[in-house]
């Protein structure tokens, strides 16, 4: 196909360089497409549920991280496979656009594609397993939607949303302390909630990690936590009603940006030049002083004179404060950053209860906490933990945790977990496949068997026996007319999810079977692979 | 390929590997174990040291470790296997933190993940073993806290307390033979901060020569520098001004400025401005009255002499560290300008006497009578290098340990003791608990149990005896037993005066058993293909 001739039988080459590429055309692309995907799926199907296992990923530098975490399993994978490639950008658009369900996602599109090549085997043409699926999908959704319940998130506590963080969290290594993780999150993102609005900005949730201690002593600082300590050894360790300057310039003679000389041709001139240089050290913390501001942030450094200028003047400042610390200690205090030391003036001083070091540990490690700040919209969540692994799967766990309540803020309405959903979903679309008379009506079928592949997948991972307790549920489900059956994951003796507590976002379901389908219909389009040969 | 036979195409990268299920659960639990067994021989009083040796070419290759710390062992190994990363992981943890029993915590791991590799092997599942886990963890913490004992700070037992933690910290380095003097100079150092948790503050100075015993406190602070010549070698009642500030010449701040000068008289002029500079700048040093100028930067010769001359003892090129220990026991501040000699009341450090002495062949300053009387200095001395080293670890890790107990305050007994009493509650709440947990939780009491079996064998003692002997002393209710590991015999402890930190045991407890079921959640090992380098 490559080489072609022309009427006088010359031949012409269409694909340069064909020798060098490797190519798969129809059915085979299908196959080992879907093969690749279904691949990084199955990796991925282990950690799904509350006993979903753990994955080890050594980095290419020998870096160990253990995690459950969808997204960041097929992040770290370093996938070569092009179609395999998707599933990771599917893994990572959930997580961008939800925070959880990442991977569920995943193993849904898995499940898909398995459907869809038995559907391919019997011949049916990928266009219209595709559109099958896409009318499945959308009855689907329908369906999520007339089931979902809305719950009042601030009823009894924020007890639904702490159930809620809860369930995200359940199958975390850090599921023994749940509870208190999920009440830490939950306090965090009321903390920082615009509930008129119904938004949380979650820039305003800083999470810092810290080695030692166990994860029971992960705690939630109501003001910032910033990872340095004051300029100078002797400058107090805590200011209490901090009046605070954000400075964005170094305190240095300043660099104008035009490029410049100064030439200095007598002793005269290098006297006055002296004099010039302290008196900018002088003025400079007399600006910041004047002010009435009794502690400086500064994003830059310090130059050793100005930083014992500002010792005997009595002002405590921190240096070399990251720029995403200074934006958020400006939201958190009410300070305006302060790119100038001309434009300080008293008003632009944020406003803290309290400044002081803590320390951690034997080893001299010291950081800062600003408390009890002037607008207090803004939260620190102090994670601790064993190891550097532990700790990280910790801050990825509860970041999941503060896009559910999140997620919950924006919308209040819930589906039950333990795949009750999917089953519910899986009743839906197959009774509609009934009713579809085209080509069609085999891959709806097969996306309410896809479907059902997640509480199968739960089941398995917690050690049920898949078949006989989704066909138990599923029975249920129809007898009852009861869309909150699932899977007793915690061998709770109940299959009601309801009872069980097994809230999730109906925003994330929902986004989690478009989302797949949209991937599998996009993998179910190409029907040719073009690579160079040693990619 | 997979079961059917269909050739999977390739996903990862060419060098990538993924192991998936039993595979992955083996390489975990080998490598982990491997970690564990290759540093218990060291645990206990009987244990051994290890040669640490590094590779590669070169001069400064040729240096090796011996040394007894886990930490230390297991920081310098280059290991492969995740799992093992993850033992060295938290025994480094265990160090920033407590600053000991970071052997204990990576073997107490290591011994929980081969009980769990045999409750796998009869087909428990990952997730059970982990919730009896979970299950005993608690239960051993609380027995844990509730055989700790807790004495006022300032009463006579808590000191002897300390005396007793630091002597069984001590008791399992190579300074054993010695551990009563250096218990006593420890806690003596740790006392004299009067509870801040500034290790700083204790500064030690290792010098080879002498034997161990010539080591000692000396409750003044010791500078390792000499003063420069010309000056005065002792000074009583002396006003100290310690600076941070360029001496040499003062670099001219400003950015983009050049000197141009036409003609060598100029430069004549200029010389002259920068050397009457450098002299204003020493006038305005002289306002401050001081008797003893220390600089953390060079000085070059022209202040210097000028300073001398103004009968000034002058020290140049205190390190950073060495100047903050300075400022803070003199109670001076560090300047870096010298605007304000009102102000030289509050600025100046204060000290009784400042000296040159000699230890060994090195000169050294010292400091007594300061203002502030935290700070102070072990001076170590030993007939090598490598036993300096090894000292110098094992005073850090009683020193820290130290430093824990007086802000935590709670001690439980030593000799195995702590360890037995929480296998034993973990086999007690074993009973009471339905289901596959609870062989998990038995399991994990045997974990426990194999601390002090090891620290048996180690002794060359017949363990299982001992260990047997041991349980039914407790069962009897004779809760201050523990193991002796000078007869091999099960001994009193509060006779034997064998005490632990609380908070060591705790942070092992809590460290070892969330990295045993970090370990145990895995059923997948992906390595990445490694970076590919560039030889240079």
């Amino acid at each position: 196909m490559s080489l072609a001739f022309d009427d006088y039988g010359r031949p012409y080459i269409i694909l340069r360089d064909q020798g060098q590429k490797k190519r798969m055309k129809g059915l085979e692309a299908y196959k080992s497409n879907i093969l690749a995907a279904k691949a990084v799926a199955n990796t991925l199907s282990s950690s799904l549920g509350p006993k979903g296992m753990d994955k080890m990923l050594v980095s290419p530098d020998g870096d160990v991280s253990v995690t459950n975490d969808g997204a960041t399993i097929v992040e770290k994978m370093e996938i070569q496979h092009p179609t395999a490639k998707l599933l990771v950008e599917l893994s990572q658009s959930q997580d961008a656009e939800i925070g959880d369900g990442t991977t569920g996602v995943v193993v849904l599109a898995g499940k898909l594609l398995e459907q869809a090549l038995t559907l391919l085997d019997k011949g049916i043409h990928p266009l219209k397993i595709s559109d099958g699926f896409d009318r499945a999908c959308d009855v689907a959704i329908k369906h999520l939607e007339t089931i979902s319940e809305e719950i009042d998130i601030q009823a009894n506590d924020n007890e639904a949303l702490v159930q809620a963080a809860c369930t995200a969290l359940g199958s975390k290594v850090v599921s023994k302390r749940k509870r208190e993780l999920g009440k830490i999150a939950v306090t965090a993102v009321l903390d920082v909630a615009d509930l008129a609005r119904r938004d949380v900005n979650l820039d305003l949730i800083k999470i810092q990690t810290k080695t030692g201690g166990s994860v029971e002593d992960t705690r939630l600082i109501s003001g910032i936590l910033i990872d340095k300590d004051m300029s100078h050894p002797q400058m107090p360790k805590e200011v209490k009603d901090a009046k605070i300057c954000l400075l964005t310039c170094p305190f240095e003679p300043p660099k104008p940006k035009t490029k410049h000389n100064i030439n200095i041709s007598s002793a005269d001139d290098y006297k006055k030049l002296y004099l010039q240089e302290q008196q900018y050290f002088v003025d400079m913390v007399k600006l910041v002083k004047n002010s009435g501001a009794n502690i400086a942030l500064c994003q830059w450094g310090f130059d050793d004179e100005a930083n014992h200028l500002l010792l005997q003047n009595e002002l405590p400042a921190v240096r070399w404060v990251s720029g995403t610390d200074v934006e958020l200690i400006a939201m958190a205090t009410g300070a305006r950053i302060i790119p100038r030391f001309q434009e300080i003036t008293p008003e632009k001083l944020g406003k803290a209860g309290c400044v002081k070091e803590v320390q951690f540990g034997t080893s001299n490690e010291r950081m800062l906490v600003i408390e009890n700040c002037q607008c207090t919209k803004a939260v620190t969540i102090l994670i601790r933990g064993g190891s550097q692994m532990i700790v990280d799967e910790a801050k990825r766990s509860i970041h999941d945790a503060i896009c559910v309540i999140r997620n919950l803020i924006k919308d209040n309405r819930i589906v039950y977990g333990g795949g009750s959903a999917e089953l519910a979903c899986a009743i839906q679309v197959l009774q509609y496949a009934d009713e579809v008379s085209s080509v069609e009506q085999y891959a709806i079928r097969s996306f309410a068997d896809a479907l059902e592949g997640i509480p199968c997948c739960l089941a398995d991972n917690c050690g049920l026996n898949p078949i006989t307790s989704v066909a138990q549920a599923k029975a249920l489900q129809l007898k009852e007319n009861n869309p909150r059956i699932g899977i007793d994951c915690m061998e709770l003796g109940t299959i009601d999810m309801k009872e069980q507590r097994i809230y999730e976002t109906l925003s994330s379901k929902k986004q989690q079977i478009q989302l797949a389908t949209q991937v599998v219909k996009m993998i179910l389009k190409i029907d040719d692979v073009i690579a160079p040969d040693d990619y | 390929m997979d079961i059917v036979g269909n050739v999977l195409p390739q996903v990862l990268k060419d060098e990538a590997t993924e192991d998936k299920g039993e595979m992955a659960r083996l390489q975990s639990f080998v490598g982990a174990i491997a970690v564990a067994d290759l540093v218990k021989t060291t645990l206990g009083p009987k244990g051994m040291d290890k040669i640490l040796k590094p590779t590669g070419p070169g001069q400064e290759m040729t240096h090796i470790t011996v040394t007894n710390d886990g930490a230390t062992i297991l920081k310098s190994m280059y290991v492969e296997n995740p799992a093992a990363k993850i033992l060295i992981e938290i025994s480094k943890t265990q160090d920033e933190e407590v600053g000991d029993g970071t052997t204990t915590v990576a073997v107490l791991a290591g011994e929980l993940l081969r009980e769990g590799e045999k409750l796998i092997q009869k087909r428990i599942h990952p997730q059970h073993v982990i919730a009896g886990w979970r299950i005993a963890r608690d239960v051993a913490l609380k027995r844990l806290r509730d055989i700790s004992t807790e004495n006022d700070i300032n009463s006579q037992e808590f000191h002897d307390d300390l005396v007793k933690i630091a002597r069984t910290t001590l008791s399992s380095k190579l300074i054993t033979s010695d551990r009563d003097y250096f218990a006593d100079l420890c806690v003596k150092a740790v006392l004299r901060l009067k509870g801040s948790s500034n290790l700083d503050y204790i500064q030690i100075i290792k010098l080879p020569g002498g034997t161990i015993r010539d080591s000692y406190l000396d409750d003044g602070f010791i500078l390792k520098k000499q003063i420069t010549i010309g000056c005065k070698r002792r000074i009583e009642n002396a006003k100290i001004l310690v600076a941070n500030t360029a001496m040499d010449y003062d670099k001219i701040k400003i950015y983009g400025t050049k000197v141009k000068v036409n003609s060598m008289d100029k430069v004549a002029e200029i010389e002259a401005a920068e050397k009457e500079k450098m002299k204003h700048k020493v006038d305005k040093i002289l306002k401050y009255q001081p008797t003893v100028f220390v600089n953390r930067q060079l000085i070059y010769n022209y202040p210097e002499q000028l300073l001398a001359d103004s009968g000034i003892t002058v020290i140049e090129h205190a390190d950073f560290e060495g100047m903050e220990r300075v400022a803070a026991a003199t109670g001076a501040e560090i300047l870096s300008t010298f605007d304000a000699p009102e102000r030289s009341q509050q600025v100046l450090g204060h000290c009784d006497l400042i000296e040159e002495i000699m230890i060994g062949e090195e000169k050294m300053i010292k400091f007594t009578g300061c203002k502030k009387n935290e700070a102070c200095t072990i001076v170590l001395r030993g007939a090598s290098t490598h036993i300096l080293d090894e000292v110098d670890r094992s005073i850090h890790d009683a020193l820290c340990v130290l430093i824990t107990t007086v802000k935590n305050k709670r001690v439980v007994w030593g000799g195995g003791n702590s360890e037995m009493q929480m296998a034993a509650a973990c086999e007690e709440e074993a009973k009471k608990v339905q289901g596959k947990q609870a062989f998990a939780i038995e399991a994990f009491g045997r974990a426990l149990r194999q601390i002090p079996t090891i620290i048996c064998d180690n002794g060359g003692y017949d363990s299982a005896e001992l260990i047997q002997n041991f349980k039914v002393e407790l069962q009897k209710g004779n809760y201050t037993c523990g193991l002796n590991m000078t007869d091999g015999t099960i001994g009193n402890m509060s006779e034997l005066g064998v005490k632990e930190c609380l908070r060591v045991k705790e942070q092992a407890l809590m460290a070892a058993s969330e990295a045993a079921e970090l370990i145990m959640r895995v059923d997948d090992i992906v390595k990445c293909a490694p970076r590919k380098r560039e030889r240079a």
